[in-house]
């Protein structure tokens, strides 16, 4: 499957990541990772790039990083159509002390306007 | 996520627990903090065990017994304010305030049983009288935006919308004047 997983720096798109990776690894799925700049993320680009690579060399695969600049949430819906993705990967929303999860700005957007599937990783 | 705006102006004073009410249904209930004891703890187990699922918001309460007892052992915490709606020996309703970064994010759930008896605003006054007793300076929440019910309670009790922008809403209020 070609999947396009979007990561920004919020704890949840971490999750995401690890657990994306691990599923290509085994899947063998085609994976692309989209680092966005995520505006309530307090993690730089350059280190969430740094992390995914890290992330993709330990697990074996082979999977391009690739950054996307201006909105996040447009961007990755454009990118999943215009490149003929099947499916986009995001963190699954943060969630409190309370326990209650919310989703964030990027997720939101996606879910309502990719023509893909759509999976939050929780 | 600490960038969260309050109202300026501080919220009226709200009674702190113990109070007792008749409720719109005639029953008496009592809200009380809750007080730590086993049975206090096995009775709102039994509470959210019956809780209609469909009334859950944004994930809890959690299903099945051992999530729930999970879940009640982090919100049931020293630091954090808990008061439940007694009607004799089962829980009505439960309120509770978590601190986090800074401030205390409020929940609270009403058993299907006993929704629509007034019992929702007189626990959450009860909360809040607790919270402000004890200086709790800054409460926030999220609620789905379709539910009317209980947006239109917060905004009775003071609560003004701080973000729109999303699926839920956000509200704050201040109880306390800030520190320093």
């Amino acid at each position: 499957m070609k999947v396009l997983l979007g990561i920004g720096g919020s704890d949840d798109s971490f999750r995401a990541l690890d657990r994306t990776v691990e599923r290509a690894a085994v899947a063998d799925d085609d994976l692309t990772v989209a680092v966005v700049e995520n505006p309530d993320s307090s993690v730089s680009v350059d280190e969430v790039v740094r992390r995914a690579e890290e992330a993709i060399e330990e697990a074996g695969i082979g999977a391009e990083v690739r950054r996307v600049e201006g909105d996040p949430g447009s961007g990755l819906v454009e990118i999943a159509e215009r490149e003929s993705f099947d499916e986009i990967v995001l963190g699954g929303g943060h969630t409190s002390p309370m326990g209650k999860i919310t989703i964030g700005s990027i997720a939101e957007f996606v879910l309502l306007n990719a023509k893909t599937s759509v999976t939050l990783v929780r | 996520m600490s960038d969260r705006r309050y109202p300026d102006a501080v919220a009226d004073e709200f009674p702190a627990p113990p109070t007792q009410f008749t409720d719109g249904e005639g029953r008496t209930v009592e809200v009380r903090r809750y007080e730590g004891t086993e049975e206090g703890y096995e009775a709102l187990v039994d509470m959210y065990e019956t809780f209609d699922p469909a009334d859950r918001a944004q994930g809890i309460p959690p299903g099945g017994e051992a999530r729930i007892r999970e879940w009640l052992d982090e919100i049931l915490e020293e630091d954090c304010f808990n008061v439940i709606a007694w009607h004799g020996d089962e829980v009505a309703g439960h309120a509770t305030l978590v601190p986090d970064a800074g401030a205390y994010e409020l929940a609270i759930f009403v058993h299907q049983e006993y929704q629509r008896a007034g019992i929702g605003t007189q626990l959450i006054r009860g909360l809040l009288g607790l919270g402000q007793e004890a200086g709790v300076e800054r409460v926030w929440l999220t609620v789905e935006r379709w539910n009317r019910a209980a947006v239109s309670l917060y905004k009775k009790i003071g609560f003004e919308t701080s973000d729109a922008e999303s699926f839920e809403l956000e509200m704050g209020l201040r109880l306390n004047p800030d520190g320093e």
